[in-house]
This record gives C-alpha cells, sequence and structure tokens, in this order.
C-alpha cells in the first residue's frame, strides 16, 4: 500500500522521508514540486498526482505537505485518512505539529511510524495504543532518560491491542476521576446580499476528556436525541444502542477524544445568530469607494455573540483603505489585499461598525464584484441547534466521577455576499 | 544509578517500568532536549565508536543519530557492520533502532545482513507475543533472496501463533515476501487460505489485504469465510474494514444476480425513467420469467455494512458507500448520500475525493442527491478544484424545478475573482441551458450579457458556449451572430476569435452584409494571429468563396497566399487541401463539384456533456476513479452473473458436516469436534440473521428456508446419540427455534404451509431452554439489541452451558464461544481468545441492566414484563427413576414467558434414562385437566440412549389456580401418571414499573383486593439484598424501584389474567414488618401472602 513518506515544508524541502518497502528515490517528489508550481497556492495542489511509476497523494496541514507514495490501486481515501491520522497523533504527541517540532523528535516520530504502518498497511493508529508503545517525549521524561538510560520505548504489548476495547489503555489511575464533555457546534452559512440566509447547516462534535480510573462504562443521553440528523461516532460507541434507544453508550479511551459528531440538516430551520449590514460601492468614475459594514446580533437566546472577527478579500482593484471602527483593530494588507477586523464583543446597545473610504487604482475600471465577507464569533453556554444533554451516568467502577458539560456555539463557514 | 557497566542491562529493564508509570501523570510538553540535528557534523568514525562502545547510553546515542541521518535522507551505510552487532542489544529501544536501520539499509548489505538472521530465530520463539511478532516483521522487512525459506518457515509457524497479534503479523509478512519473491505463490496461498479461516477481527483485515495482493482472483477461498468476514466486520479495524469492504463487492458481483431487475422496477415502477441507464435497458430486454430475490448472504453484506456508516473514518463511509452503489437495489442505496454529504466538512483532501465521487454518482441517479443541492453551493474561501467539483455537481443536479435557483446562484459565481472558476461557470450555465430547453433562452441571453464582461476569460468562455448553443438553434439568432462579429475588434483570445470566426463562416448567409467585412478585417491581421485563428479564417473564407464568390473570391486567394507560406505545417496543409477543393482547374476532379456540399453540410451540434460522464467504468472509491485511468493494479468489477453460481458453496459447513458424521460416526477426535463448533455456530448466526429479515426476503424464500431447515433436521437426529453432534445438533435446534420464531411473526397466511416444518422443530426446544436461568445475565444483556437478535443471541449461551454440563471435554474451547457470542452483541467487542484481562461481559452487563431499569424508570407510565430476577433453579421431581422404571423426570419453572401461549407458564422437564436400554418414544400421553386449564405438550423423543439426558419444553396454563396438571407420561411400553402443581409464585411473570406508577396502582387496588399481614422478621433478613433475594426465590417478582429505604415494592402479572399483583413489605421498628398485596385475584393474594409470610420470618 503506502510506500513512503515524505515531509515537504512550504519552501519545497524534503525534510523527512521514510519508506516500508524498497526505497523510492526522492527524485519522486520533482513531480509533486512541478504541480505544486502549477497550482500556484498551496491549497490547489491536487492530493493525487499520478507519475509514470508511481502515484503520489498528498495531504498539506501545518503548512507541511504530507506525500505519499503509493505503487498500485489503493482506495486513495484510505491513504488521506491515514495521512489525516498521522499529523493528528504528532500533533497528539508534540503538542504541535510542526517542522522545528518534526526534526527535533526525529527519533520519536520515526518510531512511530513505524508502528503505524507495516509493509505500507496501517498497523496502530489508536494513540491509546501508540502511547503505550512508544512514550511522547515530556521534559520530565527525558531528564530521567539522559541520566537512568531508560527508554522511551515500552516492551510489552499494549493490552489494548489485543482486548476488545482496543482503544482504551488498561490499568488506567487517576487520583481526581473527571469526565468533561464539550458540545460544540459549528454553523456554516451563506447568507444573501439582501440579508436572506442562502443555505445553513449547524456542523456538531462532542469532544470529550475523560481521566477516570479503571474500564468505566459510560451513558449519555440526550432530551431531545430525534435532533441529530446524522451521527458519526468514535468506534468506542455502542451502535446498535444508538439504533435502538438513541443513547450513547460506550468504554471512553483514556484523555482528549471526538466522541461524536453530528450534522443537523439544511432542512430545519437553523437560528442565524449575527446579521451584517453592509454598504459597499464602487464608482467607475471617481477612484474612492464607499465602505460601510456594521455587525449586530440576532437570534442569540439571550447570550453574548463574542470573538467576533471580520475577514474579507478585497478586490485586486483595491489599493488602500482609509477606515474607522467604532470599537477593535481593523488591519488591511494591501499586498495581499486582505481586511480583517477584530470586533470582539457585541454590545447590542452600541452595535460595532467599520466605516471609511477604499482608494482604488486609477483608470482602472471597477471591480464587477463586491468583496465577501467572512464572519467568525463564538457564543458560550449555548448549542444554537438546542442539543442540550439530559444524563451522564457511569457503570462498572465503583467511585463517583466528576462530570462537566459545557455547550458552545462557533461560527463554521459563514459567509456573507455583498 | 549507581550501577556498573556489568549490571547495567537488568538496571535498564526496572528503569523502563519507572518510565512507564511515571507516563499517564506526565502530558506532553515541549519536544526533547536532544539536539540531534546538530550532531550532523560528527564523523561517521565517531559514531562507530560509539556503536563499539560498551556502555548502551553511547550506543543510543549513536543510533538516534543515525536515524536522524536516515530521516533526512542521508547515507549511512558505511556503518551497517557496527550498526548490526547490536541487534541482539538488551536494550529495547536500541533494538528498535537497529531494526529501523535494518529494513532500510539491509537490502543494500545483504551479506551482512545476514549475519542478524539468528537472533530473528531466535525471538520467534521468544515467549513474548510483542517480541515474536516484532521479530517476524523485521524479518520479512529484510529484503534478502536469500532467507526466503527462512521466511516461508517462520510464516507457517506465526500462522499458527496462539497470539492472534502474531498471525496479524504473519499476514502481512506474506505479502512482503510475495514481493521478494514470487514464486512462492502456491505455498503463500495455502497459509492465506488457513488464516482466512480466522476467527479474530484483528486478523481479518490483514489477511484480506494479503488476499488482494497474493491471489486476488482466488474467490474460491472466500466462499466459506464469506459469511465469518460479513458478521466481523463491524468488529474489525477500520483499515481492515476498507480492505474487507472492497474485497467483498467485488466478489458478490461476481457471486450474485442484479438487484436491478424485475423486483426493483416493481418497487420503483414511478422513478424508472429517472433512474434508468442504457444498461439497464438491455437487462430488461432479456428479462427472465422468475421473479427477483435477493440471496439472503447478498441481503446479509449490504445489511451488515450499513452501521459503518457512521464511522468516524472517512475511507470506511466511502467504501461502504461503493459497496451499496454497485450492490444494492437501487431504491436502497440513497441512504448512502447522506453520509457522503458529511464528509464534505472533513478536510479539502478528502472533499476532493468525496465530491468527485458524488459527481459520478449524481449523473446516473440524480435523486440521490437532490435534497442536498444546498450543500454543494460554493464559498469563496474554498480552493479551486472544490469549487469546480461541486460546480459539476450543480449542473448534474439542475432540473426543470430548481433551475431557476441555481442559476441565480451561477450569477454570483461568474462573478467570482477566481477567474478560473467563472469560466467554469460559464461552461457549466451551457450545459444547463442545452439540457433544460426551458431555460435555453435565459442562458442565452445571460451569457450575451456577458459578453459585455470586462474580464477577458469570461467573455472568451462565454463565446465558446454561446457557439455550442447557436448551434442547435442558430435560425434566430442572427442578431447575436452580428454582435459577436463585432466583438472581433476587442477580443484576443483565441479559442473565442476562432469560435466567432467559425460561427459566422457556418451561418454566412444570414449574416450577408457583415461576413465579408469580417474576412476583409482578417486578410489584414492574418500574419499576427493565433494557428487555431488562422484555420478558421480560411475556413471562413472559403465557405465565402463558395457561397459570396463575387465579393470575396480576391480576398480568399490572398489569404490563401498567405497560408500558402505560413511557418506552420498545419496551416499551409489546409492551404493546400482549400485551394484544391475550392479553386476550379484542369486537375481538380469530381471532388471540386462537392466542395459546397463538404463545405456547408450540416453539422451536429455538439453534445455538452459532463467531464465525469465515463468514470463510471471504475468502482468508485478507487484511484482509478479519481484519476480517470487505469492504476496499476487495478481490479475490475465484473458484471453481475446472469444466473447466480451455486449458492451453497457458502454454507459448505452444513452439508459436509451432515455426511462426515455418518462416516466418523462414533470415532469423532475432539479436534474436529471443536472446530465444527466453531464454524457451526457462526453459520447458525448468519443464516439467522437472514432469517430474522422478514419484510425484504421474500415468501417464496422463507419457504426455502424452511425446507432446508427441516432436511438438516433430520441430519442432526440420525445421529443425535453420540457426543460430537450433541453439541451441534444443539446450536441446531437453537437456530430451528429462532426460525420458529420468525415464522410465528410472519403473517398467518404462510402459516398453513410451515405446520408441518414446526411440528418437527418442536421437540428440540427443550434443550436449550433446560439452562435458561443460568444465563439471565446475558440474555437481560442483549435485550438493549432488536427483538430478533436478542433472541438469537440470549439463546446460544445456553447452548453451551447445556452442553457444558455433558462434556467436559470440549467445555474449554467452548469459553471463548461463549464469549464470542456475548461479545458480539455489544456490538463493538472483538471475540478474543488470549489470555489477556479482558473485561468480561459479567462486568458489563449488570451496568447494562441497571442502565434498562434506569431507562423504563425514565419512561414511567409504561408497565412492561420484565427478565426475571436471576435465582437459582429449583427443580421438583416429577417422576422417580424406582416408580419410572428407569425413566426418571424433573421439571422447574424456567420463569420465561412462554413460547406457546401468552397465558402459559413454561415448564423445563428433564427427562432421564437410568436403564441400560434405549427408551423409545416417549411422549405425553392422556391428560387429566381441571376445566379451563391447557396444555401444551413437547413432541416424542423418538429415543433416549442410556445415561443420558434432555430437557425439554412445554406449556401450561394453570388459569391462575394453582391447581393440580395431571398426565400421563409415556414410554413405548409403560405410562406412568404424573402430575405438576406450580408453587402460586411460579404463575407470575415480573413487570417493572416506576415508583409513581406503583403507587397509584396500589392506589386503585386497596378496600377487598388489598391483604396484608404483620410478620415477625428474623434479624438477618432486614437487610435489602436479602429480602430481595428471598421474595424473589419465592415468586417470580420483579423489583420496583423504591424512595424509602424501609419500604421494598415488588410487582408482577398473573400469568394468565394478566393482572396486576403488587406486593409491599414495609420494615417497622422493633423488627416487624408489615407485608402488603394488592391485587384483583384476592386467591392468589392470599395464597402468595402465606407463603410469603414463612420466607421472611425464617432465618
Amino acid at each position: 500500500m503506502i510506500h513512503s513518506l515524505f515531509l515537504i515544508n512550504s519552501s519545497g524541502d524534503i525534510f523527512l522521508e521514510k519508506h516500508w518497502k524498497s526505497v523510492v528515490s526522492r527524485s519522486v517528489c520533482d513531480y509533486f514540486f512541478e504541480a505544486q508550481e502549477r497550482a500556484t497556492e498551496a491549497e490547489n495542489v491536487p492530493p493525487v498526482i499520478p507519475t509514470p511509476h508511481h502515484y503520489l497523494l498528498s495531504v498539506y496541514r501545518h503548512k507541511i505537505f504530507f506525500v505519499a507514495v503509493i505503487q498500485t490501486e489503493v482506495p486513495p481515501l484510505f491513504v488521506i485518512e491515514f495521512l489525516h491520522r498521522v499529523v493528528d497523533t504528532f500533533q497528539d504527541y508534540f503538542g504541535v505539529c510542526s517542522e522545528v517540532v518534526i526534526k527535533d523528535n526525529v527519533v520519536v516520530v520515526y518510531e512511530v511510524l513505524e508502528e503505524m504502518l507495516d509493509n505500507g498497511f496501517p498497523l496502530a493508529t489508536e494513540s491509546n495504543i501508540l502511547k503505550e508503545l512508544i512514550k511522547p517525549p515530556t521534559i520530565l521524561r527525558t531528564v530521567v532518560n539522559t541520566i537512568t538510560g531508560s527508554t522511551n520505548v515500552g516492551d510489552q504489548l499494549p493490552t489494548g491491542q489485543l482486548s476488545v476495547v482496543p482503544w482504551r489503555r488498561t490499568g488506567v489511575k487517576y487520583t481526581n476521576n473527571e469526565a468533561y464533555f464539550d458540545v460544540i457546534e459549528e454553523i456554516d452559512a451563506i447568507i444573501d446580499k439582501s440579508g436572506s440566509t442562502i443555505t445553513a447547516e449547524i456542523q456538531g462534535v462532542i469532544d470529550a476528556c475523560v481521566k477516570l480510573t479503571g474500564m468505566p462504562d459510560l451513558t449519555l443521553s440526550f432530551m431531545n436525541p430525534r435532533l441529530l440528523d446524522d451521527v458519526s461516532f468514535h468506534p468506542c460507541v455502542r451502535f446498535k444502542r444508538w439504533e435502538s434507544e438513541r443513547i450513547l453508550s460506550f468504554i471512553p479511551p483514556d484523555g482528549n477524544f471526538r466522541l461524536l459528531s453530528y450534522h443537523v440538516s439544511a432542512q430545519n430551520l437553523v437560528a442565524i445568530p449575527v446579521y451584517v449590514k453592509h454598504n459597499i460601492s464602487f464608482r467607475d468614475s471617481s477612484s474612492l469607494g464607499r465602505f460601510e459594514i456594521t455587525v449586530g446580533p440576532k437570534q442569540t437566546m439571550g447570550k453574548t455573540v463574542e470573538g467576533v472577527m471580520v475577514t474579507s478579500q478585497m478586490p485586486k482593484g483595491v489599493l488602500n483603505m482609509s477606515l474607522t471602527p467604532s470599537q477593535g483593530m481593523h488591519t488591511f494588507d494591501p499586498v495581499t489585499k486582505l481586511l480583517s477586523w477584530d470586533v470582539g464583543k457585541i454590545n447590542p446597545q452600541k452595535l460595532p461598525s467599520l466605516k471609511g473610504t477604499m482608494s482604488l487604482q486609477a483608470g482602472a475600471s471597477k471591480p464587477d464584484e463586491n468583496p465577501t465577507i467572512n464572519l467568525q464569533f463564538k457564543i458560550q453556554q449555548l448549542a444554537i441547534s438546542g442539543l442540550k444533554v439530559n444524563r451522564l451516568d457511569m457503570y462498572g467502577e465503583k467511585y463517583k466521577p466528576f462530570k462537566g458539560i459545557k455547550y458552545m456555539t462557533k461560527a463554521g463557514k459563514f459567509q456573507v455576499r455583498t | 544509578m549507581s550501577a556498573s557497566s556489568l549490571g547495567y542491562n537488568e538496571q535498564g529493564g526496572e528503569a523502563t517500568e519507572l518510565g512507564q508509570e511515571a507516563a499517564p501523570t506526565t502530558a506532553p510538553s515541549a519536544p526533547a532536549a536532544f539536539g540531534l540535528f546538530s550532531s550532523d557534523t560528527k564523523k561517521s568514525e565517531d559514531l562507530k565508536e560509539m556503536l563499539e562502545s560498551s556502555k548502551d547510553s553511547a550506543k543510543l546515542d549513536a543510533m538516534k543519530r543515525i536515524v536522524g541521518m536516515i530521516a533526512k535522507g542521508k547515507n549511512a551505510s558505511e556503518l551497517f557492520p557496527a550498526v548490526v552487532k547490536n541487534v541482539a542489544s538488551k536494550n529495547i529501544e536500541i533494538k528498535k533502532l537497529v531494526y529501523v536501520y535494518l529494513m532500510r539499509y539491509a537490502e543494500e548489505q545483504q551479506d551482512v545482513a545476514l549475519l542478524s538472521i539468528s537472533t530473528f530465530q531466535r525471538a520467534l520463539k521468544d515467549p513474548n507475543q510483542l517480541i515474536r511478532a516484532s521479530a517476524l516483521r523485521v524479518l520479512s522487512s529484510i529484503r534478502v533472496p536469500i532467507i526466503v525459506p527462512i521466511m516461508m518457515l517462520a510464516i507457517k509457524e506465526a500462522s499458527a501463533d496462539l497470539s492472534p497479534y502474531v498471525r496479524k503479523n504473519a499476514a502481512h509478512a506474506i505479502q512482503k515476501l510475495y514481493s521478494l519473491d514470487p514464486e512462492q505463490k502456491e505455498m503463500l496461498i495455502e497459509v492465506i487460505e488457513k488464516l482466512l479461516k480466522d476467527k479474530s477481527t484483528l486478523v481479518a483485515g490483514s489477511v484480506v489485504m494479503a488476499f488482494e495482493e497474493v491471489c486476488p482472483d482466488r474467490i474460491d477461498l472466500i466462499h466459506k469465510n464469506y459469511r465469518k468476514l460479513c458478521n466481523l466486520l463491524v468488529d474489525v479495524e477500520e483499515w481492515g474494514q476498507v480492505v474487507i469492504i472492497h474485497m467483498l463487492t467485488r466478489y458478490a458481483r461476481t457471486q450474485f444476480v442484479s438487484p436491478w431487475k424485475e423486483g426493483d422496477v416493481l418497487e420503483e415502477f414511478n422513478e424508472k425513467d429517472f433512474y434508468e441507464t442504457d444498461e439497464e435497458q438491455k437487462e430488461k430486454d432479456q428479462k427472465v420469467k422468475k421473479p427477483y430475490a435477493m440471496d439472503p448472504d447478498h441481503r446479509l453484506l449490504i445489511r451488515n455494512t450499513k452501521p459503518l456508516l457512521q464511522s468516524r473514518n472517512a475511507a470506511v463511509v466511502m467504501a461502504v458507500a461503493q459497496l451499496y452503489w454497485h450492490l444494492a437495489p437501487k431504491s436502497e442505496a440513497g441512504i448512502v448520500s447522506k453520509s457522503l454529504v458529511r464528509l464534505l466538512r472533513s478536510n479539502r483532501e478528502v472533499q476532493y475525493i468525496v465530491l468527485q465521487n458524488i459527481a459520478t454518482m449524481s449523473i446516473q441517479r440524480k435523486g440521490m442527491f437532490e435534497p442536498y443541492l444546498k450543500s454543494f453551493y460554493v464559498r469563496s474561501t474554498d480552493p479551486t478544484m472544490i469549487k469546480t467539483s461541486k460546480l459539476e455537481i450543480l449542473t448534474n443536479l439542475a432540473n426543470e424545478a430548481n433551475i431557476s435557483t441555481l442559476l441565480r446562484e451561477f450569477q454570483t459565481y461568474v462573478k467570482s475573482q477566481d477567474k478560473q472558476f467563472a469560466a467554469a461557470t460559464i461552461q457549466a450555465i451551457g450545459r444547463c441551458a442545452t439540457n433544460i430547453s426551458e431555460v435555453t433562452d435565459t442562458c442565452l441571453n445571460g451569457l450575451v450579457c456577458l459578453l459585455s464582461n470586462r474580464d477577458e476569460i469570461v467573455v472568451a468562455e462565454s463565446v465558446v458556449v454561446i457557439k455550442k448553443l447557436l448551434q442547435t438553434q442558430p435560425a434566430h439568432h442572427s442578431e447575436i451572430i452580428k454582435h459577436m462579429g463585432k466583438l472581433l475588434d476587442t477580443i484576443t483570445v483565441p479559442v473565442a476569435r476562432a469560435s466567432i470566426l467559425w460561427l459566422i463562416g457556418e451561418y454566412c448567409e444570414r449574416v450577408p452584409k457583415i461576413a465579408p467585412d469580417v474576412l476583409r478585417k482578417m486578410a489584414q491581421s492574418f500574419t499576427s494571429e493565433d494557428d487555431l485563428v488562422k484555420l478558421q479564417i480560411l475556413n471562413l473564407g472559403a465557405k465565402l468563396y463558395l457561397t459570396n464568390s463575387k465579393q470575396t473570391k480576391l480576398l480568399t486567394q490572398y489569404i490563401l497566399n498567405l497560408g500558402k507560406y505560413d511557418q506552420s505545417y498545419d496551416i499551409r496543409d489546409r492551404t493546400r487541401f482549400i485551394r484544391q477543393l475550392i479553386v476550379p482547374n484542369e486537375k481538380s476532379g469530381a471532388l471540386s463539384k462537392y466542395a459546397k456540399k463538404i463545405f456547408l453540410a450540416q453539422k451536429p451540434a455538439p453534445l455538452l456533456e459532463s467531464p465525469f460522464k465515463d468514470r463510471d467504468r471504475f468502482q468508485l472509491g478507487t484511484l482509478s476513479h479519481t484519476l480517470n485511468t487505469k492504476a496499476t493494479g487495478y481490479l475490475e468489477l465484473s458484471n453481475w452473473p446472469e444466473e447466480a453460481p451455486d449458492p451453497s458453496v457458502r454454507n459448505v459447513e452444513v452439508i459436509e458436516l451432515g455426511k462426515e458424521q455418518l462416516v466418523t460416526l462414533g470415532k469423532v477426535k475432539k479436534e474436529k469436534s471443536t472446530e465444527k463448533f466453531y464454524s457451526e455456530s457462526e453459520e447458525e448466526e448468519s443464516a439467522s440473521t437472514t432469517d430474522t429479515e422478514s419484510e425484504s426476503t421474500s415468501e417464496s424464500e422463507k419457504e426455502k428456508n424452511g425446507k432446508e431447515e427441516s432436511s438438516s433436521m433430520e441430519n442432526t437426529e440420525s445421529s443425535s446419540s453420540e457426543e460430537l453432534s450433541e453439541s451441534e445438533s444443539d446450536s441446531k435446534e437453537s437456530t430451528a427455534k429462532k426460525r420458529f420464531k420468525t415464522i410465528e411473526e410472519s403473517d398467518s397466511d404462510n402459516m398453513e404451509k410451515k405446520k408441518k416444518v414446526i411440528s418437527k422443530k418442536n421437540k428440540s426446544f427443550d434443550s436449550s431452554d433446560a439452562e435458561s436461568s443460568s444465563t439471565e445475565e446475558t440474555s437481560s444483556d442483549s435485550k438493549s439489541e432488536s427483538d430478533s437478535e436478542s433472541d438469537t443471541e440470549s439463546k446460544k449461551p445456553k447452548i453451551a452451558a447445556a452442553t457444558k454440563r455433558k462434556e467436559m471435554a470440549v467445555q474449554e474451547k467452548k469459553a471463548p464461544t461463549k464469549q464470542e457470542v456475548s461479545l458480539l452483541d455489544l456490538d463493538d467487542f472483538n471475540p478474543v481468545s488470549t489470555p489477556v484481562a479482558v473485561p468480561t461481559p459479567a462486568i458489563l452487563s449488570p451496568s447494562l441492566v441497571a442502565d434498562l431499569e434506569g431507562l423504563s424508570v425514565s419512561k414511567s407510565s409504561v408497565i412492561d414484563v420484565s427478565t426475571p430476577v436471576f435465582v437459582p433453579m429449583k427443580t421438583h421431581e416429577l417422576l422417580h427413576r424406582m416408580s419410572g422404571k428407569g425413566l426418571a423426570a424433573h421439571y422447574h419453572f424456567s420463569r420465561q414467558p412462554c413460547i406457546y401461549g401468552d397465558q402459559m407458564v413454561s415448564v423445563q422437564v428433564t427427562l432421564t434414562n437410568t436403564t441400560d436400554q434405549k427408551l423409545e418414544n416417549i411422549h405425553i400421553g392422556e391428560k387429566k385437566l381441571p376445566t379451563g386449564m391447557k396444555m401444551h405438550v413437547f413432541n416424542p423423543i423418538e429415543f433416549l440412549e442410556p445415561e443420558e439426558s434432555i430437557t425439554v419444553s412445554m406449556g401450561i396454563d394453570f388459569c391462575d389456580s394453582t391447581q393440580t396438571a395431571s398426565f400421563q407420561l409415556c414410554t413405548k411400553e409403560d405410562h406412568f401418571s404424573v402430575n405438576i402443581q406450580p408453587p402460586v409464585g411460579e404463575l407470575l411473570l415480573p413487570v417493572t414499573m416506576a415508583e409513581k406508577d406503583f403507587k397509584t396502582e396500589q392506589g386503585m387496588l386497596t378496600g377487598m383486593n388489598e391483604t396484608s399481614a404483620t410478620i415477625t422478621v428474623a434479624p438477618q433478613n432486614s437487610t435489602r439484598l436479602v429480602i430481595l433475594e428471598k421474595v424473589v426465590k419465592a415468586a417470580n417478582l420483579g423489583l420496583v424501584p423504591s424512595g424509602q429505604d424501609n419500604i421494598h415494592r415488588f410487582a408482577a402479572k398473573t400469568v394468565h389474567s394478566g393482572s396486576l399483583m403488587l406486593v409491599t413489605v414495609e420494615l417497622k421498628e422493633g423488627s416487624t414488618a408489615q407485608l402488603i398485596i394488592n391485587t384483583e385475584k384476592t386467591v392468589i393474594g392470599s395464597i402468595l401472602l402465606r407463603e410469603l409470610k414463612p420466607v421472611l420470618s425464617q432465618g
């Protein structure tokens, strides 16, 4: 399956290579560089590139290209999903996934990659298991290791690998037993010029941080499970239980994991918590354009909208902008033509606005499209879909865990056309 | 550490453990302080020295640096001998790094690499499975041809290893060996065949991968494992799932007939036009007369993959989607669209692949994605490739109903700053215009407006699209052509200019005034034009020469002269050709007469088609599909066979089993028996699952099943005397039972036909029910599953339990099976048979039970019959062996709802033959029942071997009274009168209800419906648990949650009339207690009260 993996940084250097079968010369990446050049932007590099003898499948994350080399037919999503899993694992191990960190921890990276694939076929991808096989580096352990000469490598097969719950470590112990669940919903929406909603969907996830001793068996029930239109589960969730009772029953992995992601369909009406009033106009004759936007709360269920951030890609013809915000900071990059305005909290009494003029290239005709406004915001303690967790119960262990549930609504891909 | 270097290794081991313990408490933080890359300057000499040092830390340091070099792609091969020496190091990290090095360089330094082989051979025998596995991994990764025989041997050995993890690695090693030496294929196939039979979910994915790589054409190896793979699928790790699903898709296409024929046509008659493709049309032409019935195995695959649509892994979801696309009836394929749309939220790369697949799907079956139209709307922040794919899908989905919204959306896209995307949008508008005739004019007008756009790319694209559109209906649009003629002055994009020129040439008769003028202008600029444009100028000239030679003769000749000396071959060629054709001279023969016909022939309008049109020749979700070319190693998806190959190849076991039994009667080895047991239980599992699918399987099929069943039953009976078949027959009986249930559920019309079958089966119920009480826990466990399944699952442990008693030897082997069954039913557990600390179902189940109780509490108003609380079984004697002339009979109450009738109490009778002769034809003779009482007897038992016992079940309707049921138990020679008198506690079925409901019910049953007594409670009886145990032991009552500690409530209903029976035990001060019973059936109430009193007061 996966022959080799090359890690390429944004300046086009291959800074790590790993081969699982016979060695593939790194010159194969030339085809990749060619495609990269053609694509101009990193985002546009095609994920699948055929070369005469190999196929290059790549993902682009954290400004690094992870390029997998394969030789024969394989479902492309298989490789892509795996590469994403590699990135996730690195992030899990080192906190961040960057070129510097990977270079610093090259030995651990190598050991992890060795365990993740055998002959190009995924072997252990569950982070709980990997962490038992190869301990993540910490300052403390590094010091201990240098003094005692001990290693990061476990010498026993993690029992999880063979047990009925391969995602959970065995022998977990905590003094404080706690289980936190974050219900995070993102609104994806496209808002029309006139302010009407063209499409809006809610994508939600439940991220969990479970630190419980032993083998706890948890059940999580919702007040209104019918809301969830389409769900995908962490493998630990018992699917049949969900099918029949709409209850999440699972033995959790240890630590952080994504329990569930769900989708509330476009068919349902989605409450849009903010609105944007805009007046952006270019005139043909003059080299000045008017720019004015106001952001206000709409259906917020009485909660404060915070962390508001407005970004907009201005047309090429705009040379500069002179704007005054009523609150927050704004910047305009004349090279990339990116305007961003960090609004902060919305005060319903005094709506934040950004007003001013744009100076356009003299003589050039007016741009034919007004810029699209991208919006980010956060609302704490609210799941916009109305989803509510009913209760969380634990079985199989005696102690009483500390339980916590947090709700949050965020803007996903929230665009306002002008 | 004060260790000398000698004792260091042992110490190192301890330290490792220390490190492990510290692990969970520390969080990952800043990267390690080792500056590995600074060491690059060090000479390899230094490294060699370090490697040869006696200190592990130095060696480790050196190895880390070397790995750093490898990672950077630097050559470290010269250190090979020094590194290999450390292969036997005791320090596990050094060892691992040496392995990494070996795998990288062994191929280049084969001779030295051989030195390390013996180390691995030794490690292959290590007691630690991790070490065995990694030794095999490294050994097989060293690509040195000389060791092929050693590898082969190691693989063979590992494939029989006890640890599934080692077997998994063996499966991986197969592929490695195959790529190293394809000669070994035959031997490797044998190993694959063996591993395919493996029951571990850990192995399944890897071995199927090996199968796909080594011998994808040997589908005969899959037959026997097909059902097992289908059933294990949910529990296999995600990567294995993808591989298995793809393989099963190919398999199914060779084994089953197309579900897209009549059966479907009937179902979706209305949608037919919509979905139909040419291919299907063909299929329909060769209609087969008999109605389509889906093979149960086909159905099994489709059903078992469905839950995987909920996987978090995009590759799994895609794999299931393609399976549904290629295998499922068209009406069912729709369920995948929702999940695919969900994937669109994922990363850019995933989106890209998924969108491509949706594009292909949406061409053939628009309906699938129409509801999700808005999910494909483009955002300005999407990368271009995502935008164009979305656009493609939107275009495919366009129809009369949504076109107006779509066109409005397209208007926004045309203005996009991403010009490449804007151009693609114009193409899309063109396609919509040709496909949907209603909007052709609107689109054309819109496109004409775009001609005045400021952006040249947009204009050029519009011109090209307009050209194509005009070809379909040129008559009305001479105005547009004129307008475009004017554009020639401004537009510079060659394709657009060429398009305009072609248009004017083609329709020059409609614009007679402009055409010559255009030609004049073009003649002027001819030399500076692009080749594409030049060719069109020549064309235009030729056409005008033929239609309007008076005005354009000279101009054309001028152009032809220019063309004659052009730099391009093509243009010189074309010039020569045109000159010969149109300018009459002596040499040009007959051809020039036809010049007009050649140039001005009616040309068919181009079809604007999706670029994804031809992608459906590839299996969805494959690399080939993404690239639209055949990738190396792509395996074609075969067409459905006309006639389904023999479906029995998949259930070989059953048939062979019957045969073998006859042959090996009486002298079967234990080994064999265990093997059989496994395959049997699986077989049956799959069978039962297929059976329960009553809505979708046709009646005829059910009937078939019934027949099959009866034949297999006979099989069993013929050999039921001997040990091995004992266990088998048991499991079959349970199958029979399950079938029976299904049949019962199905409509009554069917009943007539099945009576025969049923009656045959009835007698086999007994044994499987015998031990029911001991497996209470498991059955309550499975309550969470759907009915049919809980039925299936709960029965199996019973079988295991029943057989256990009789067959101690087989017991050991059965235990894992038992586990497998109960775990499978929890859905996300893998069956594992290793001595690892696994949470047994016993740990889980109480929580689930409690959980379930909690659930019914929250649903408060419902009163459900619940599973009885577990109590030790109490047997009563029915017939003593002395009075029964060697036939002994015992009975007990199973406390399960009776399967023969709602009003019956189910009674399990265990018959034992204590004589030394066969007892034949045991049955129930004359019944002497009080009026109203009914009895469902067990089927006659043909014979009972000496020292054998059999448990049968029967149902008795006691009419809620404690009257005795008397009947005769007959053998061939004798008959004995026996009677059963039920304790009042057995005339009840436990129910669950909320405390609140209990109180309301109790409130309605006061006055004469209430009986109560005050009793003295023995001190040891005053705890909750003891009371619970004692009461439930005496009567089949269900526990009702109680808010007060001193009050205990129980509820049940009578079996016959279903009246409620509420029992309250209220502990008072001074070791007295109030016992209250509320029920309409006052007689039973008072008897129960009398029975309960001593229970609580006695010690």
